[in-house]
């Protein structure tokens, strides 16, 4: 738990001498409680206070972050239940399961190493691979690193997982994992090598045991699999987890990682262990049609609730618009865009879609405060060139906001305004009935 | 070292809301459908049981819907050209419920005519929806709730803009009506407000707090969810309605669902990823608390069914 300025002040000096560049120690932890100064600006901290204020600081979420060469999959750092409260932080790693003992190991690897795909003008991509040691693992981790730079969780017994800590030394790979019988070999095992370890076991109690144990041996980069077999099963354990972790137990503050490649619907449990608390999300091949939903729904579920998305203002060309083709305008909330530029495209119909800077507010909610008003709409129109791109200067604006079209006219002489339907969908109908 | 699991308890709890009517109470469907009493958040068993399972409905519409996507037209077939053999279908894929969505080009009595041979095709509860024109709406439902009456339909869609003339066919002729508003809390409180005072029975009322699909705006839908469901078993009456949602018209209107070529490689197999889409859409509500998802492909009908068999089971 954060402490509060006075329980700092407590921990200090309270010589009041003035060397952090405050007036009073008081002054001094004021501010390390707003977190606006840094603790080392005072020299005279006791190395017991030092302890008890770093524990203090600590996220209820430990951050765990797996390392390879030069990129890093980081888990941890939550804050809240529900992603309204605050917005969850560090995006659960995808990572695909691969067998040590598979012929086409590198191949599968890079094939899945180079996958790309493209939302909302951002590049996404997995996140690392997990390694079943079937085989020998130190064989199948060269391999593989001729494949891809990604991180690694590696899946088998301490006796298996040694050959293949060798071959990645250097990195933080993810270990898999300690259980109530090997939980001595495991740490020691992790310890050695500086990896990450997976703490397995059924309950929150035997989980707590454990990570208590493992901790003492000096491992503390953990991961906790909750080992649940069902949906059902899992969607308890994994919200008992984030919650006693958000009060504080300590022994459950960490990650979480799931495995929707033993489920009976891989998509479906993948699916709820995004939404619901997963750190770590381990699926058992390559199969881009469902990466894609799978990173998508990623993105929509840690994107931050407090900011509406917004879309660049701009011209926009859907369907390679031609000089006579329709001019659309909409604002630049980002649902907004995506139901207007969705909506065209589909119709395979070009257009050009003018994209007002409207402050990421939707059409309605916009025109209510002011922010899309013929001023914006012209400044817009005038502001990206609309009319050297454009042989018939005519404009249609959504159906919300009709009352607009007379002033759009006035500031916009030479142009031709109309009226568009209200909702994005009736938009194709509206462009092949009424437009030509 | 034993764990105390803290478990949340809550002063308030959503209605359980009952769909269609047996011929004892006085319609002539198979077996009625009760949604809703939950007590607590999405299947934390460990809290309180689950006392009614979401269900899954089924979109069927009037006439066949030419602009749907390829996949969908392919699967229903020779169906959707008449929508009796088409609910019979839908029956068959394991729909718990049937969506009827009218269409701006049918007549009052080809309306009328369309729900009443569903009702006669199948036993299912039904769910009918104007084709979405104020005006076009009122004239088909009115009639078709007084040609139904007391088979506890569910009428939508009510909107702000557009809801006392099927808020009060619906109270005349014993339905029920769903209630949208456009992803925003105080709304759907708003409009639940202005239909309750009408009169309607609170056991009346399904809210349908719009959702967007994955990639279009879900998160804004899912967290609505997640806040109307805090609020409901916070005690806000209001909000304590069955949310219904509608993945399956949202996710195939996009692109991923909706098209096969031209389109990223890096999107993979078309009818996979379509039916991931529905489906992945389709479960994010039901874990943020839908009640009844509309859906629209029976694959992801199976899938979600599955799922829901799977969650509910402590
Ligand atoms: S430097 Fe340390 S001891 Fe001196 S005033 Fe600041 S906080 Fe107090």
């Amino acid at each position: 738990m954060a402490l509060s300025g006075i329980q700092i002040y407590k921990l200090l000096p309270q010589t009041n001498c003035k060397e952090c560049s405050f007036p009073t120690c008081l002054a001094f932890a004021m501010k390390l409680a707003a977190k606006q100064v840094e603790l080392g600006a005072c020299p005279y901290v006791s190395d017991e206070s030092k302890k008890q204020l770093a524990e203090s600081a600590a996220p209820p979420i430990r951050l765990v972050a797996l390392k390879s060469n030069g990129t890093e999959v980081k888990a941890g750092n939550e804050v809240c239940l529900f992603r309204h409260e605050k917005t969850f932080y560090n995006k659960p790693g995808l990572f695909i399961r691969v067998k040590a003992s598979d012929p086409d190991l590198a191949q599968k690897v890079a094939t899945a190493d180079a996958y790309k795909v493209n939302y909302v003008g951002m590049d996404f991509s997995i996140d690392g691979f997990a390694v079943l040691a079937d085989a020998d693992l130190g064989t199948a981790i060269k391999t593989i690193r001729t494949a891809t730079k990604r991180p690694l969780i590696l899946m088998g017994d301490p006796a298996s997982l040694q050959p293949g800590l060798l071959a990645c030394s250097g990195e933080t790979p993810l270990l898999y994992a300690a259980d109530a019988s090997n939980a001595d070999a495991m740490a020691d095992l992790a310890k050695t090598h500086k990896a990450a370890l997976i703490v397995k076991a059924d309950s929150p109690d035997a989980l707590a045991e454990l990570t208590q144990k493992i901790q003492a041996k000096g491992v503390e980069d953990l991961v906790l699999d909750a080992s649940a077999t069902s949906l059902s099963a899992a969607l308890t354990r994994n919200t008992q987890l984030r919650r006693l972790a958000l009060k504080n137990m300590r022994a459950l503050g960490y990650p979480i990682i799931a495995f929707p490649c033993d489920a009976k619907d891989e998509g479906i449990a993948a699916a709820q262990a995004i939404a619901k608390y997963a750190g770590f999300v381990v699926l058992s091949e390559f199969k881009p049609e469902l990466l894609y939903p799978l990173l998508v729904l990623r993105e929509n579920i840690y994107t931050d609730p407090q900011k509406p998305i917004q879309v660049q203002p701009g011209i926009y060309e859907i369907n390679a618009p031609k000089p006579e083709s329709p001019v659309l305008v909409t604002t630049n909330f980002s649902i907004t865009y995506f139901a207007v530029a969705n909506e065209v495209e589909g119709s395979g119909l070009p257009a050009w879609l003018v994209v007002t800077d409207a402050e990421g507010m939707s059409v309605l909610t916009a025109w209510a405060a002011g922010k899309f008003d013929a001023e914006r709409i012209a400044k817009a129109i005038k502001g990206f060139n609309v009319a050297d791109k454009v042989s018939k200067k005519r404009i249609i604006l959504p159906g919300h906001v009709a009352v607009l079209s007379g002033e759009v006219e006035e500031e916009l002489p030479g142009w031709e305004v109309r009226v568009g339907p209200r909702e994005a969908v009736d938009l194709p109908a509206f462009m092949k009935q009424v437009l030509n | 070292m034993p764990i105390d699991i803290p478990k949340d308890k809550w002063p308030g709890s959503i209605r359980a809301i009952t769909i269609g009517a047996t011929s004892a109470e006085g319609g002539t469907r198979a077996k009625s459908i009760t949604v809703g009493g939950q007590t607590t958040l999405p299947y934390l068993h460990f809290e309180a049981p689950t006392p009614n399972q979401p269900v899954i409905a089924i979109e069927i519409k009037s006439r066949k819907p030419e602009d749907w996507s390829p996949l969908l037209l392919e699967t229903w077939g020779e169906a959707m050209n008449d929508s009796a053999q088409w609910a019979k279908k839908a029956e068959e894929a394991g729909a718990g419920l049937l969506v009827l969505a009218l269409t701006v080009e049918d007549s009052v009595e080809d309306a009328v005519k369309a729900v009443k041979s569903v009702l006669a095709a199948s036993g299912l509860p039904l769910i009918v929806w104007g084709p979405g024109q104020a005006e076009k709406d009122n004239e088909l439902l009115v009639p078709i709730a007084e040609a139904t009456k007391g088979e506890k339909l569910v009428l939508g869609i009510c909107e702000d803009k557009n809801y006392r003339t099927i808020v009060a066919t619906a109270m005349a002729n014993g339905h029920l009506v769903q209630a949208r508003t456009p992803m925003d809390v105080n709304l759907s409180k708003q409009l639940n407000i202005l239909i309750s005072d009408m009169g309607m029975p609170k056991d009346r009322i399904l809210m349908d707090p719009t959702t967007g699909a994955l990639g279009y705006g879900i998160e804004y839908g899912y967290s609505v969810m997640e806040r109307l469901r805090l609020a409901a078993l916070q005690g806000d009456a209001m909000t304590q309605f069955p949310m219904i949602v509608t993945p399956g018209f949202e996710a195939w209107k996009t692109k991923e669902s909706k098209v096969g070529e031209g389109v990223p490689e890096s999107w993979g197999d078309w009818k996979a990823r379509a039916i991931n889409w529905e489906t992945l859409t389709a479960m994010a509500l039901i874990e943020s608390g839908a009640d009844v998802v509309v859906l629209r492909h029976p694959e992801s009908v199976k899938r979600v069914k599955d799922a829901i068999g799977e969650l509910v089971i402590a």
